[in-house]
């Protein structure tokens, strides 16, 4: 019971400084009108800077080092550890910069309003706990947070359908929340412990074999396969990412889904093992299957859809269903390169979002078709939007080829023939949704556009003029992200070897 | 193995097991009554989210679910004989018999976390009543897509 270094705080202060930040908006806004935009960016760039030194430790030049935190100076296994790892840290980080990014968004995009910010720090404040915690208990608690904060924000938009879109989630997500309680039950009978080190050898000791043990994961794995939106569990997900507002919109899918699937490599690798997985009968058949299926499932869904958000909605059940299909695959190449697309697909998935809204506030264009001669009139976003589309084929130099590509050399590594299969066929059908989307922007002049028949018609032009003469309502803040996350993405796509080297650590410790 | 899962009121039912012809299913089920009940409501609960078309009986269906699951925790907490988990200060090691209070804790963080999503999901509710006029699933579904 020692007391804590400076270092030592901060993952409890990156957990603790946006729930109490919540309250600011709502506190403030009794006194002070639209005070949320200015405490959220404070709160959020308080978090990112707080990051920025648990980076620094744990993949810095000097002496690396994982900071751990026992909550209420308990040590471990009694009390609650938070814990900020190889693994973990990046999506700390990933979390605190997409928070910080999209504000950028929402300061001239909306939503508005003080309660709007509240639920938006609750919501980084629980993915940061999901993040950083290494009790299986406190990890349910957290998933509810973000939760609650999510069907929150979603129901946030204006029109009804957002409310019913939510309510959809709030109960298919509950189910999921609960179930994965239920598999912490079995796995607390089994065993007597909940914190996630002390788990990983105390399930061994109980036995691979023992039912409670198997039960608990069956458990746990369908809890998380409907968080992470894994088909056929993936319903709620197109409706709530639909329907969200579009400031709401990349937040929710750079994070959400992303903090969910790291979870379950938490609870895959670091709870149960590599062993347990490989040895239980079918159980890596399973994994491997249900995240196949959703990435046929997903992409062939997307291909057919009107809407551009529910399109990239299914577009991420499918490449969450890669990074799924990456962990059964018990390979280290291929935990790399899920671990990088879903560093990678959060960025590309925020930008693309991005770059939908703005589409949607300038020309209230939200249909494919009404995509139609983008280029022409707003090259920066149809030209972000382009890199990005690229960027999720895995077209290099991307990010998204290199998660791809780890995962390919991963599925040949591991003789799972039907996998890497799979990853081709599912580049192509990206490529099916992506490119319908190019065509429009590049190469279809928006008067020859058959189905252009949304808002300004009336000068004969097509829906993109005529905007331009009222406030503008897209910001330069706006296209600076969607910007901003198309640079990023391509960067990124030299960062191949530097993302192997950070996660190597625990890859190599998770195989050894 | 099963036998980890805690028996419920062993004392009082095992005699019954003895009376009839006592094959092991059915000693079994009278001494882990309990966790047979936790996968009836979970199964109720599930299917009243599935099969009522009605959104306040769906969110109640979610209220069944997640009450199956506190007594869940609840069941494997039992011990014959336990107290509860109040230790004297001159307890004598190995003779006190308390019922575990881990789950109990954890049962109670998770009432609270229920609580607060049955508050959001009738809240949404209220709204989508009033912008649809209804909380029947399928009049909603018709009205949307009149819309």
């Amino acid at each position: 019971m020692s007391s804590p270094t400076a270092l030592e705080l901060l993952p409890a202060l990156l957990v603790i400084v946006p729930i109490l930040g919540a309250t600011l908006p709502l506190a403030l806004g009794l006194r002070y009108d639209d005070v949320g935009w200015a405490c959220a960016t404070a709160v959020c760039g308080i978090v990112f800077a707080l990051a920025l030194p648990v980076t620094n430790a744990v993949y810095g030049v000097g002496e690396r080092v994982q900071v751990i935190h026992n909550l209420g100076g308990f040590d471990q296994p009694v009390g609650i550890a938070l814990v900020a790892d190889e693994l973990s840290t990046i999506v700390v980080l990933l979390i605190a910069a997409v928070s910080l990014a999209t504000l950028a968004y929402t300061r001239h995009g909306g939503p508005r309003g003080n309660t709007f910010y509240s639920g938006y720090l609750l919501l980084v404040g629980g993915l940061m706990g999901i993040s950083l915690t290494g009790d299986v208990f406190n990890l349910f608690v957290f998933l509810e947070i973000t939760g609650i904060a999510t069907y929150g924000l979603i129901a946030k938009s204006d029109g009804a359908e957002a409310a019913v879109a939510a309510l959809k989630y709030l109960i298919i997500g509950t189910v999921g929340a609960s179930l994965y309680l239920v598999g912490v039950g079995f796995v607390f009978l089994a065993t007597g412990t909940l914190n996630m080190i002390d788990l990983a050898t105390a399930i061994p000791e109980a036995g691979y074999d023992d039912p409670l043990v198997r039960m608990a994961f069956a458990f746990m794995f369908v809890g998380f396969a409907i968080k992470v939106a894994q088909w056929p569990l993936h319903t709620w997900q197109p409706d709530a990412y639909q329907h969200a507002p579009d400031g709401v919109t990349p937040m929710i899918a750079a994070l959400v889904s992303t903090v969910s699937a790291y979870a379950l490599a938490r609870v895959i690798f670091g709870v149960y093992t590599v062993e347990f997985v490989a040895t239980t009968p079918y159980l890596q058949e399973i994994v491997v299957t249900v995240g196949s299926v959703s990435v046929v499932a997903g992409s062939l869904l997307a291909v057919i859809q009107v809407d551009v958000k529910r399109m990239l909605a299914f577009s991420s059940v499918s490449q969450f269903g890669l990074i799924v299909a990456a962990y059964g695959l018990l390979t280290e190449t291929a935990l790399v390169g899920a671990l990088v697309h879903l560093v990678g697909h959060g960025i590309m998935k925020a930008g693309l979002f991005v770059c939908a809204g703005i589409v949607a506030a300038g020309y209230g264009a939200r249909k494919v078709d009404e995509y139609a001669g983008l280029f022409a009139h707003r090259p920066a976003v149809a030209s972000a939007t382009a890199v990005l589309g690229i960027a999720l084929i895995g077209i290099p130099p991307s990010v998204g080829f290199i998660g791809k590509w780890y995962i390919a050399v991963g599925s040949v590594e591991a003789e799972l023939w039907p996998v890497a299969a799979v990853i081709f066929l599912s580049t192509m059908l990206t490529l099916g949704y992506v490119a319908r989307l190019l065509e429009k922007m590049f190469f279809t002049h928006a008067t020859g556009a058959p189905a252009s028949h949304a808002v300004a018609t009336d000068g004969g032009e097509g829906v993109l003029v005529g905007t331009l003469d009222e406030a503008d309502p897209v910001s330069l803040g706006m296209i600076g992200l969607a910007v901003g996350a198309a640079v990023l993405a391509v960067a990124l796509g030299f960062a191949g070897g530097t993302f192997n080297e950070l996660f190597d650590p625990f890859v190599s410790e998770v195989f050894s | 193995m099963i036998d980890t899962l805690t028996p419920v009121a062993t004392p009082v039912l095992a005699g019954l097991a003895d009376v009839t012809f006592a094959p092991a299913l059915v000693e079994t089920f009278l001494t882990r009554y309990a966790y047979a009940t936790v996968f009836v409501l979970l199964s109720i609960g599930l299917y009243m989210m599935i099969a009522s078309p009605n959104l306040v009986k769906k969110v109640i269906g979610m209220n069944l679910f997640q009450t199956a699951v506190f007594l869940f925790f609840v069941a494997t907490a039992y011990v014959e004989g336990g107290g509860s988990p109040v230790v004297p200060t001159e307890a004598t090691p190995g003779e006190l018999a308390v019922a575990s209070p881990l789950p109990h804790v954890i049962v109670l963080t998770a009432i609270v976390v229920g609580i607060s999503l049955t508050a959001v999901g009738l809240a949404l509710i209220i709204r989508i009543y009033t912008e649809y006029g209804t909380m029947n699933e399928e009049t909603l579904r018709e009205v949307r897509i009149d819309e």
